[in-house]
């Protein structure tokens, strides 16, 4: 780059010494992050796989040469909460009951907000989004007992109907804003032409926008999906005991000291509570990061 | 001509609102004011509540007086003065706990968060694996995160054991049975889930920076940590301010952690404002929502910063 003058450039990047100071600090301080960031996945997983006498005896660090799935199966099948032994199975499938109807319904609320907010505003409409958007800042716990109130006056609270209702209200300020910055960047020539050839509202949305949204929808969907699946709060309150999603669980089971605390079982059920995000996570790095990041760089 | 009901212009974006202009009025506007206004009664009873109820109910400041004197939410009796000018504080008490986890949990997670960020920045090898590595803690709920770390640092079985095999006798890591550190315990869990997601922030703010800097850096012979600290830095203002407000805001908030981590113990040691907002609910109504307004408020002075950054951007505009 230096050398412009003369005839012969080399090509290619410019040889460098093998390792440098520099390079070696850099790789030293990303390993010993990334050995703390590895470790209680680790534990978490050498732990499940042992059996409770080497729990007791042994070293927390050093894995088991006779690895089982005891624990795994205990913790899915009948570890106990308190209240009855069927693992954390039940808290799975009432997870499911919960996220999927949460997710569509607080998805196709936000999408046509957004749509709205972006493409028809309305008199007020600016005054709304930016309440909406400060919302995502008041504090639980300031809502949660006014939310009581509404769900017992509608009838639905302790029902699953309350809980995703709630799922719908807190998801709906981010949700909105990344479908509003999404359809405000779609080119507004295509909204125009699709006006002037006489489409209305609702035939934009449905056959001019949302064919072209796929992507911010599949990061509302993860966005969704992981934050519902994670919700511990919500379930516990509007849920009611028969629909404790699979965190609460979790809690009472490990809560639970029914005749010693299994740690091999408590393990073995915190990784397949945190298995559906993970999964999530691992195969769609690029619209997980897209979606956490989007509530933080509006503009 | 006639002109139509300005009302029904544009009614199907109307419509489709109808559902998010009616949380926000009956839930997030609605639903605060209910909740400031009867901080200041003392209800008990749940059925609804009306205006006369709440004239009735109406007890000024006493909520607050009695928030305020109870240990619980905050109590600090060690205001010791030692020498002349020095002074040492130590409150205890769920508020206290909060700000403690708050003030540790912003200045680790940036300062953390930036220096990975930087490393990352430096067109390393297999960048997208440690990425994955930092990042998978947050996928993970702090129900989850609180019951691994608990794990781990069990005094009975955990790392603390753990090294006394290994032979390291006088090796001493029960701080969450230990009053004065389990605070600093669920900071570490704390820190562990979301570092990851400053570093991604970060690294986004990093790489939208104009590629000119650097050159021009370069040229004037500047170091590239100097460019850094005194160019870089500057420039992300606005991706610092909005970490600060994030990162806050999620330790106002701070529950589910502390409830999987220590519930509270030992004793009430670890409690958090909404902890002990959520335990008083049926017993202590009106306290509760003295408290939940308390929050209402740190909420707000949090998110200072950014109302002014925002504000400031328009006025300059």
């Amino acid at each position: 780059m230096a050398n412009k003058s003369s005839a012969i450039v080399p090509s290619g990047a410019k040889p460098k010494p093998f390792v440098t100071p520099q390079r070696f600090l850099v790789y030293t301080v990303l390993i010993v992050c990334a050995v703390f960031f590895l470790f209680p996945l680790y534990i978490m997983i050498i732990t499940s796989l042992k059996s409770i006498q080497e729990i007791q005896s042994g070293n927390i660090f050093i894995p088991t040469m006779t690895p089982t799935l005891d624990a795994w199966e205990k913790a899915w099948n009948s570890a106990c909460t308190g209240l009855y032994c069927e693992g954390v199975k039940v808290g799975f499938w009432n997870s499911i009951k919960i996220t999927v109807p949460s997710t569509i319904v607080s998805i196709i609320v936000a999408s046509l907000t957004g749509y709205s907010m972006a493409n028809w505003p309305f008199k007020f409409s600016e005054v709304f989004f930016t309440i909406l958007l400060l919302s995502s800042f008041i504090p639980y716990v300031v809502m949660i007992y006014p939310l009581v109130i509404i769900t017992r006056e509608l009838g639905i609270y302790s029902t699953l109907p309350a809980v995703v209702l709630v799922h719908t209200i807190f998801g709906l300020p981010l949700l909105t804003l990344l479908f509003r910055n999404y359809f405000a960047s779609l080119p507004q020539e295509l909204f125009k032409a699709a006006r002037v050839d006489g489409a209305g509202y609702w035939q934009i949305f449905f056959q001019v926008f949302a064919p072209m949204s796929v992507p911010i929808f599949t990061v509302a969907v993860i966005l969704q999906v992981t934050g519902i699946w994670n919700d511990f709060l919500f379930g516990v309150i509007y849920a009611g005991p028969t629909n404790y999603p699979m965190t609460v669980q979790l809690n009472n089971i490990v809560n639970s000291a029914q005749g010693g605390k299994a740690y091999n079982v408590d393990m073995a059920a915190t990784i397949l509570t945190g298995l559906v995000p993970l999964a999530i996570y691992f195969f769609s790095g690029k619209y997980f990061v897209r979606g956490i990041a989007a509530g933080a760089v509006k503009g | 001509m006639d002109r139509p009901n300005p009302l029904f212009r544009n009614l199907s974006s109307k419509l489709a609102s109808l559902p998010m202009m009616l949380i926000v009025l009956g839930v997030f506007v609605g639903g605060t004011l209910w909740t400031v206004l009867f901080s200041f009664t003392n209800i008990k009873i749940l059925p609804i509540f009306t205006p006369k109820q709440w004239m009735d109910g109406f007890v000024g400041l006493a909520n607050y007086k009695r928030l305020f004197n109870s240990d619980r939410w905050m109590s600090c009796p060690a205001i010791t003065k030692i020498g002349q000018e020095s002074w040492q504080f130590k409150c205890t008490g769920a508020m206290p706990n909060m700000i403690t986890y708050a003030i540790l949990a912003i200045i680790i997670m940036i300062s953390l968060g930036f220096l990975l960020a930087v490393m990352m920045d430096q067109k390393i090898r297999l960048e997208g694996v440690f990425r994955t590595i930092y990042l998978y803690p947050f996928a993970l709920s702090f129900i989850v995160t609180g019951h691994v770390w608990a794990w781990i640092m069990s005094p009975e079985y955990g790392l603390q054991n753990a090294m006394r095999q290994l032979g390291w006798e006088s090796f001493s890591f029960g701080w969450i049975a230990d009053r004065n550190m389990v605070m600093y315990a669920i900071v570490i869990a704390g820190i562990w889930q979301g570092t990851g997601f400053v570093m991604a922030l970060m690294l986004a703010g990093l790489r939208g920076i104009d590629e000119d800097i650097w050159k021009a850096a370069r040229v004037d012979g500047i170091p590239a940590w100097r460019t850094y600290l005194q160019i870089v830095l500057p420039m992300m203002k606005a991706v610092m301010v909005t970490t600060f407000v994030l990162v806050a805001s999620g330790a106002v908030r701070i529950y589910d952690l502390v409830v999987a981590l220590t519930d509270g113990g030992p004793g009430i040691s670890s409690d958090v404002p909404s902890r002990y907002i959520y335990q008083n609910f049926s017993a202590n109504l009106g306290q509760s929502l003295s408290a939940s307004t308390v929050m209402l408020v740190s909420m707000a002075i949090v998110l200072i910063p950014w109302i002014r950054m925002e504000f400031g951007k328009k006025s300059q505009a």
